[in-house]
């Protein structure tokens, strides 16, 4: 049951993932990426991760996809404003992200993905508490660094906004 | 999962669906009774005995209309949008608890469609969702009036989830759950949350106000600068649809305020009763009570107070609220710390 649902969710996602590329309409790209983090989350659901399912949701579908569909009807992008890449570009582009796809793959293999999808050790673990509970003892350094990483990136962000810094 | 479960949680859908239509639809014809009475006038009153057939008429209304759909528009995300801001008005109710469990036919039939264990964080999923409805309904239109509504409506929104967020931060500190069913259990009596937490539901409210673009925060639809809002090109039942999204959408908040800080489906000298069925019924009853009096408090709000500036309206959230929300989260831990809860 949870295997085959593995597998249409896995289906579906890499689906919109495709049409996030191949969509000709940047609002289109953006709505089908909408679609995948959607898959995303129910994916989580399925490993029984509720809080990473939910905070997916809330963050990527609810805040940081409304924040790219903004600016992308801000910018008006059509046909004839778009800015034409060279063909040295996409040659350079299409290296890249193979070679992105080459690490992916041979991590995957490294770590002995094989047939199985992947399954928790401890299924709870992505329960609020067991995760709150993960996140302040064992990880605390590193989720505390991360939150002030991103606290510097709002502030450098705000400034850089800013035309006058008097 | 036997057959009874599945018959059981259907009724209970099909039951939840139908009283938060009605109960939008009469909200309607309250709202303008209500607009009559504070405006010195009688308000709609030809429909029927006092007007109460004025929401079906509005309704037969906006059905026989023209459909009308713009050229140059996308007609799928012109369609969408609509039905996205509808759905996501009516699928928030599914985590509501609404009474105690009933006993019938030896089973034990509880009133809540899901006990997600992360009900809170799913109703603000399910509010975070509903910009797209407005998002995209703006954007399919072709027209810079309604993009231009649909962007502000999208960026208030964005903007009050914050506050709204840091302020329910102070009460699930205290509660120490995200199940909007052990919140209720917990406020049993009169140990409501709002005699501890006054200063984070007055934030919450003023921020269920801008989520549900009521007035003074109903800036998506300004006639005087916008034409009419995000859904300026939309005709017949998909305008209507918008409309009603948002009554509905009144009525959930209403719930979710009254669960979260009025104790929900308790009432005092609830454990007088001994018939837990009997007890179970009164406490749909008062919960129901206290949904309506949420919602005549919107009402009232409306006709009482005009609307934000936008700045005005930014300045609000930004720099009050979201200070004030913070503020609120140290004192309770201050207090937690202190008191013990």
């Amino acid at each position: 049951m949870s295997h085959s649902l593995f597998y249409l969710l896995s289906f579906i996602t890499l689906f919109f993932a495709l049409l996030v590329v191949f969509a000709k309409n940047p609002i289109h790209s953006a709505l089908y990426m909408v679609m995948t983090f959607f898959a995303i989350t129910c994916q989580y659901l399925i490993l029984n991760a509720q809080f990473l399912a939910i905070v997916n949701f809330i963050v990527y579908m609810g805040a940081i996809m409304v924040l790219i569909l903004f600016s992308i009807m801000f910018l008006n992008l059509n046909q004839d404003t778009e800015p034409q890449k060279s063909s040295l570009l996409k040659f350079a582009g299409v290296i890249s992200a193979g070679l992105l796809m080459l690490t992916l793959v041979g991590a995957i293999v490294k770590t002995g993905g094989g047939d199985v999808p992947f399954e928790l050790v401890n299924s709870n673990i992505g329960l609020v508490k067991n995760l709150g509970k993960v996140l302040f003892n064992e990880f605390l350094l590193p989720f505390e660094i991360a939150s002030v990483l991103l606290l510097s990136a709002m502030v450098g962000a705000v400034l850089l906004a800013k035309k006058d810094i008097n | 999962m036997d057959i009874a479960f599945i018959i059981e949680k259907l009724i209970l859908i099909s039951a939840i669906l139908a009283i938060s239509l009605v109960i939008a639809m009469y909200t309607t014809l309250a709202e303008r009774k209500f607009a009559g009475f504070f405006q010195d006038r009688v308000g709609p009153n030809r429909a029927g005995p006092w007007g109460l057939l004025q929401p079906l008429a509005d309704g037969v209304k906006l059905f026989t209309k023209e459909e009308i759909i713009p050229t140059h528009a996308g007609t799928f995300l012109f369609v969408l949008g609509p039905s996205l801001s509808m759905f996501t008005a009516c699928i928030t109710t599914a985590v509501i608890p609404w009474g105690q469990d009933l006993f019938l036919f030896g089973r034990n039939i509880s009133l809540q469609v899901a006990d997600i264990n992360v009900g809170v964080l799913y109703v603000f999923g399910v509010v975070s969702l509903g910009v797209y409805g407005v998002m995209i309904g703006g954007w399919a239109s072709n027209n810079k009036f309604s993009l231009l509504a649909a962007v502000r409506s999208a960026s208030q929104n964005i903007s009050y989830e914050i506050a709204m967020g840091l302020s329910i931060i102070a009460l699930l500190m205290m509660t120490g759950t995200l199940s909007l069913r052990e919140i209720s259990e917990q406020q049993s009596g009169m140990n409501w949350n709002i005699f501890y937490q006054p200063l984070g539901f007055l934030i919450f409210m003023i921020c269920s106000f801008a989520e549900t673009n009521r007035t003074p925060f109903d800036l998506p639809e300004c006639e005087t600068e916008l034409v009419g809002g995000h859904h300026t090109e939309y005709s017949s039942m998909k305008l209507g649809f918008y409309l009603f999204a948002e009554y509905i959408n009144m009525f959930v908040s209403s719930a979710i305020m009254a669960s979260l800080y009025f104790g929900g489906y308790n009432y005092p000298g609830m454990h007088l009763i001994s018939n837990p069925n009997v007890a179970a019924l009164i406490g749909v009853a008062a919960f129901f009570t206290k949904i309506l009096l949420f919602i005549f408090f919107f009402i009232w709000v409306r006709w009482t107070v005009p609307r934000f500036r936008y700045d005005q309206l930014m300045k609000l959230g930004w720099k009050v609220l979201i200070p004030l929300a913070i503020i609120n989260i140290a004192l309770t831990g201050a207090g937690i710390l202190f008191f013990g809860k």
